[in-house]
């Protein structure tokens, strides 16, 4: 913060110590992350034995390639990508135009439309109901009982109204409404592409979301073919589902142990938990600073 | 804009009287912004029919729901199904297991990002700084069927990691996964694992608005780098503090249903089943509509109770009140 000024004793004794809770703090979150990395591609006798406690040991990809043969898992893969990419179309096209009408000051009845949004932080009409009205609308086991539920968050909706009433100068949606372009072709032309930010962040937050949810398809969908990627996983990771089917395959090579199977089955858990999470972890260093920008946005009352 | 308003104001005034000239100007807002009105029918009908529509269908909490008959036909039965609900043998266990570990997780929970945010903010800008940073906020995007993924591999009896480690030290590893007395525990520390990092990026926002000027003058004083984040930053962060105990008191009884139901076991229920458990396992596994509503409807009036009350407290002590 401020430099230039030698360290008093205390002083230097005050940053060891933030700078080890620090590391500490570093190593406890990244531990876990590489171990499951490690672990992915490890011999699974040396993970069950715990000699393999960091680094790879007696590399394999077995898992990797058992992941891969896994149709449930390409299935499940494909329907994520497509009930991601439907949702978040989806959300963006609720969130953002709403948030653009309630930044306007000259928006007659943003104070009700806003009023009426906020309600529903607060009070809701719980699991049963909401699943009551979506079997109702016809939707259970369709890919809509997924997308429209949650086709908008009131704080999303809140962060990129603050977003454009903050960003966009006023004088320039007062010049473009003088020069007579219309409302539509003001959002289109002027507001939208000055503000690819705000766009990005609500794409990454409600694209996030669809890619990680799994309880709306636990409750609306019943067909396996299309279950999304993270209900895959809970059979796997959670239902340990994965064990006898693993066990087949294993069979048909040799006659395996009955101990080799689970053994098997828990590289395999290691290899989807890298290979499902894999495209946001590339992906999120990259756009960390957007992820931020909408918390801080988020966290300026508006 | 303003300008053009003005001069629309003033040749209106002359010749109409003043609420004439409010209306027809409201009336002229409308109809210039008539688009505005498009913009906001999709999340208009969205929150009308996903938000408001299954409030209208909580009535089935007072009534003895029988789908053939629908919603008007069903009967009315008062407050039966509250009634049933609290006389229950499991309605104290419930409430006991909510509330235990929402306080559990906010007293672990909510001091961690804050000692992290302040730690954060000592470290100097650097490689360090943005690998510290990076790594922290990765778990908050791995999904909750990841995260238990991970908490049932980790503590597997036969081969978890932290069972040998445990074990290396020299204990004997008690069954996590399948006891009672772990379960509340292991759901907090992993919330926190997951989520600490990402929770200190609102109090570093906060720090960053610091005035440097005020660090300066301390330092001049003589003040140490302890003494600056004890009087200078800590005070910072007690409005932002402030706002998200309330919004977390708020949520008391709704914990992390999502978590806990795929941790949940046969053997663990004693502490793991909570109040939405209960709501998901009543409702739509064993199809009792109306009375798992009642539940349902029970848990967020308590919220709601708990939110207001909560602020109103915060508003008499301080001025950091949500409204």
């Amino acid at each position: 913060m401020v430099s230039g000024i030698k360290l008093s004793k205390r002083d230097r004794i005050f940053l060891i110590c933030t700078y080890t809770y620090v590391a500490i703090a570093l190593l406890l979150v990244a531990y876990p992350i590489l171990y499951i990395i490690s672990a992915s591609i490890s011999d699974p006798k040396m993970v069950a034995s715990g000699e393999m406690w960091l680094l790879p040991k007696g590399i394999t990809f077995k898992g990797y390639e058992i992941v891969f043969q896994n149709s449930k898992i390409w299935t499940g893969y494909g329907n994520t990508i497509l009930y991601t990419l439907l949702g978040t179309t989806i959300n963006l096209v609720v969130t953002m135009p709403a948030a653009y009408a309630l930044s306007r000051k000259d928006f007659v009845g943003r104070g009700f439309f806003m009023g009426m949004f906020m309600v529903t932080m607060f009070i809701g009409g719980g699991l049963v109901p909401t699943y009551m009205l979506v079997k109702g609308l016809g939707m259970v086991n369709t890919m809509w009982a997924l997308v429209l539920p949650g086709a908008a968050s009131i704080w999303n909706i809140i962060v990129s109204r603050t977003f454009f009433a903050n960003s966009i100068p006023a004088e320039l949606q007062d010049a473009a409404q003088i020069d007579g372009a219309t409302n539509i072709r003001l959002f289109l032309r002027i507001v939208l592409p000055l503000s690819m930010p705000i766009i990005a962040v609500m794409a990454l937050f409600y694209g996030v979301g669809h890619w990680n949810s799994y309880f709306g398809a636990m409750i609306y969908l019943n067909d396996d073919a299309k279950y999304p990627l993270q209900l895959v996983l809970r059979q796997i990771l959670v239902l340990q589902e994965m064990q006898s089917q693993v066990g087949g395959i294993i069979d048909a090579t040799a006659a395996a142990a009955q101990n080799n199977k689970a053994e098997i089955a828990s590289l395999v858990k290691y290899g989807v938990i890298i290979v499902s999470t894999l495209p946001i972890i590339v992906v999120y260093p990259f756009l960390q600073r957007y992820f931020v920008q909408g918390v801080m946005i988020g966290s300026v009352k508006g | 804009m303003q300008e053009t308003e003005k001069m629309h104001l003033r040749t209106i005034n002359s010749h109409k009287n003043v609420k004439r000239k409010f209306k027809g100007q409201t009336w002229k807002k409308i109809r210039q912004n008539w688009e505005l009105y498009i913009f906001i029918a999709p999340a208009f009908f969205y929150f009308l029919i996903f938000s408001y529509g299954p409030m209208y269908g909580i009535q089935i909490a007072f009534k003895n729901y029988i789908p053939s008959k629908g919603y008007f036909g069903s009967e009315w039965v008062g407050f039966d199904h509250f009634i049933r609900f609290f006389n229950s043998y499991y309605f104290w266990d419930l409430l006991w297991n909510t509330l235990s570990i929402s306080l559990y997780e906010l007293a672990i929970g909510f001091p961690i990002p804050i000692i992290l945010a302040l730690a954060f903010n000592e470290v100097k800008d650097g490689f360090f700084k943005r690998l510290v940073q990076t790594v922290t906020y990765a778990p908050h995007f791995i999904s909750v069927v990841v995260m238990a993924g991970m908490i049932i591999t980790f503590l597997s009896p036969s081969n978890g990691m932290i069972i040998h480690a445990i074990e290396g030290l020299g204990f004997s590893a008690p069954q996590f996964l399948t006891s009672p007395g772990w379960f509340k525990t292991m759901y907090v520390f992993s919330g926190v694992w997951q989520s600490a990092g990402w929770g200190t990026i609102i109090y570093l926002a906060a720090l960053s608005g610091v005035d440097p000027g005020l660090h300066e003058a301390a330092i001049i004083d003589g003040a140490s780098r302890f003494q600056r984040v004890r009087h200078i930053n800590i005070p910072t962060l007690i409005p932002t503090m402030t706002i998200l105990l309330i919004l977390n008191m708020g949520g008391l009884l709704s914990v992390g249903f999502e978590k806990i139901l795929l941790l949940q076991n046969s053997l663990n229920m004693s502490s793991s089943d909570v109040i939405s458990t209960f709501v998901y396992r009543s409702g739509l596994v064993d199809a009792q509509y109306s009375f798992s509503t009642a539940v349902g409807l029970f848990n967020s009036i308590v919220n709601c109770i708990l939110l207001i009350t909560v602020n109103q407290i915060v508003r008499r002590t301080s001025e950091n009140s949500l409204w």
